[in-house]
């Protein structure tokens, strides 16, 4: 199998790896980076777990080639809270108890941040929609709603 | 597995005709990197065409829409000129797969990768554009229609690829739709999938239409007697009736677990029934 030397951005800093070119950008942030909050559930880009935006785009990381990520700019949940400072949406996930096993929860959040990115006052329904690809079995999904809802509610309130 | 970024369509057709084993395109990666993981297929060379600019692009010209083979769902569904001349081909390709997919799936994707049910391709029949495909000995434009000739087969040689699509210039009161029936709102593969692409005169007659028909057959089908029964219509009820009645005929679907033959051929007449109406109603809308 060819490897690949990739140079590309991860959470704003630069980063170089040499990869496989069949690995998934899953595995590169897993297995060769020691990156393990993003999660893999199904692999096969049906659950979001391993959610993760490029340049900007939120996609599946299992569903990208780490040698996809040349010159781009990846954004994982290790990005997400600024050092100590939770992030909103991980705020009020807490908070609401919007998660229990947590193995869908990282994907989550960066669904949610990217939907709040481009949209800041969904509606609940444009919410259940844009997470529609990130399965969780524990919740039911209200509370991850209501965390998302709330969140942007705070977030649209603090930039007034 | 060799990876191969080129800058040119010709770099690519000549690393895929220079090839000995299986060689891929790689455009959105939705469809193949799921079957690379599973190890159901093992290619001796990846050709990923997402840098190369005439693929990335959305041009609008006075001859219509190009569309590059790269770009991305979401990338169509943000751009708002194209949403407004085509609607019924943004949300057939915007029905594919969640969020995360819609970042990456590409029409040429989900067309070649040749699946009777593939929400997009319906409503890009009916449009009447045509793929601009490279090989070796140069361009030549396909008709949508006959790129897919089987489940998972497409008429593309091994050194050929999709470029763009070329959509035909949009005219006045013209507008298109695409409409499935899924047992559920989102997160489903069409059981039934239906393309309406019309023009009405300043009267509200209908000048011209064509209708493609999804998930019935082995690949998407132009039904003419449907589009024979819009064209000169005012798109009444009496109309809308002789489509349903011609895309239920037209059908010729298998049982399977998303449906039996005879729900589809029903639905089939159904959905193309109401798609020919918000077609309609958006070529109203479009004065």
């Amino acid at each position: 199998m060819s490897s690949t030397h990739v140079s590309t951005k991860i959470n704003g800093q630069a980063v170089e790896y040499v990869c496989p070119n069949d690995a998934s950008l899953l595995e590169v942030l897993r297995d060769q980076l020691g990156m393990t909050g993003t999660k893999e559930g199904c692999g096969s880009g049906d659950c979001g777990a391993c959610s993760v935006t490029v340049d900007g785009r939120l996609v599946c990381s299992c569903l990208v080639l780490g040698v996809e990520a040349q010159g781009r700019a990846v954004e994982t949940i290790e990005g997400m809270a600024n050092k100590n400072q939770l992030h909103k949406l991980q705020e009020k996930f807490l908070e609401k108890a919007a998660l229990q096993c947590g193995i869908c929860t990282p994907g989550v959040l960066i669904a949610a941040r990217s939907l709040l990115e481009k949209n800041p006052d969904p509606t609940e329904q444009e919410v259940r929609y844009w997470i529609a690809g990130n399965l969780c079995r524990c919740t039911g999904y209200d509370k991850i709603v209501r965390a998302i809802l709330e969140s942007a509610k705070e977030l649209r309130e603090e930039a007034a | 597995m060799q990876y191969l970024a080129p800058k040119t369509c010709a770099e690519a057709v000549a690393a895929l005709a220079a090839c000995d084993g299986d060689a891929r395109l790689l455009a959105g990666g939705t469809d193949l990197l799921v079957r690379l993981q599973a190890d159901m297929i093992e290619p001796d060379l990846l050709v990923d065409i997402k840098h190369i600019d005439t693929c990335q692009s959305i041009e609008e010209g006075p001859d219509g829409f190009v569309i590059g083979a790269a770009v991305a769902s979401a990338e169509l569904g943000e751009h708002a000129s194209l949403t407004q001349a085509w609607p019924g081909v943004v949300e057939g390709m915007g029905l594919v797969g969640s969020t995360q997919v819609q970042g990456r799936a590409t029409l040429t994707g989900n067309l070649c990768n040749a699946s009777p049910a593939a929400d997009s391709v319906p409503a890009l029949v009916a449009s009447g554009a045509v793929a601009n495909v490279i090989g070796p000995h140069g361009k030549r434009q396909v008709d949508i229609i006959d790129i897919p000739t089987g489940p998972g087969r497409t008429s593309l040689a091994k050194d050929e690829m999709i470029e763009s699509f070329s959509f035909p210039a949009r005219g006045p009161r013209s507008a298109d739709a695409y409409l499935r029936f899924i047992p559920r709102t989102e997160m489903d593969i069409a059981v039934v999938g239906v393309g309406v692409n019309l023009s009405l005169d300043e009267n509200g007659t209908c000048t011209d239409a064509r209708v493609a028909i999804g998930a019935v057959g082995p690949t998407v089908m132009l039904v003419p007697a449907a589009a024979q029964a819009l064209i000169g219509s005012q798109v009444d009820a009496a109309a809308l009736q002789a489509v349903q009645t011609a895309c239920s005929d037209a059908a010729s679907p298998i049982s399977d677990k998303r449906g039996t033959a005879e729900f589809r051929k029903h639905t089939v007449g159904v959905i193309a029934r109401r798609a020919a109406a918000i077609a309609h109603q958006r070529a109203q809308a479009a004065e």
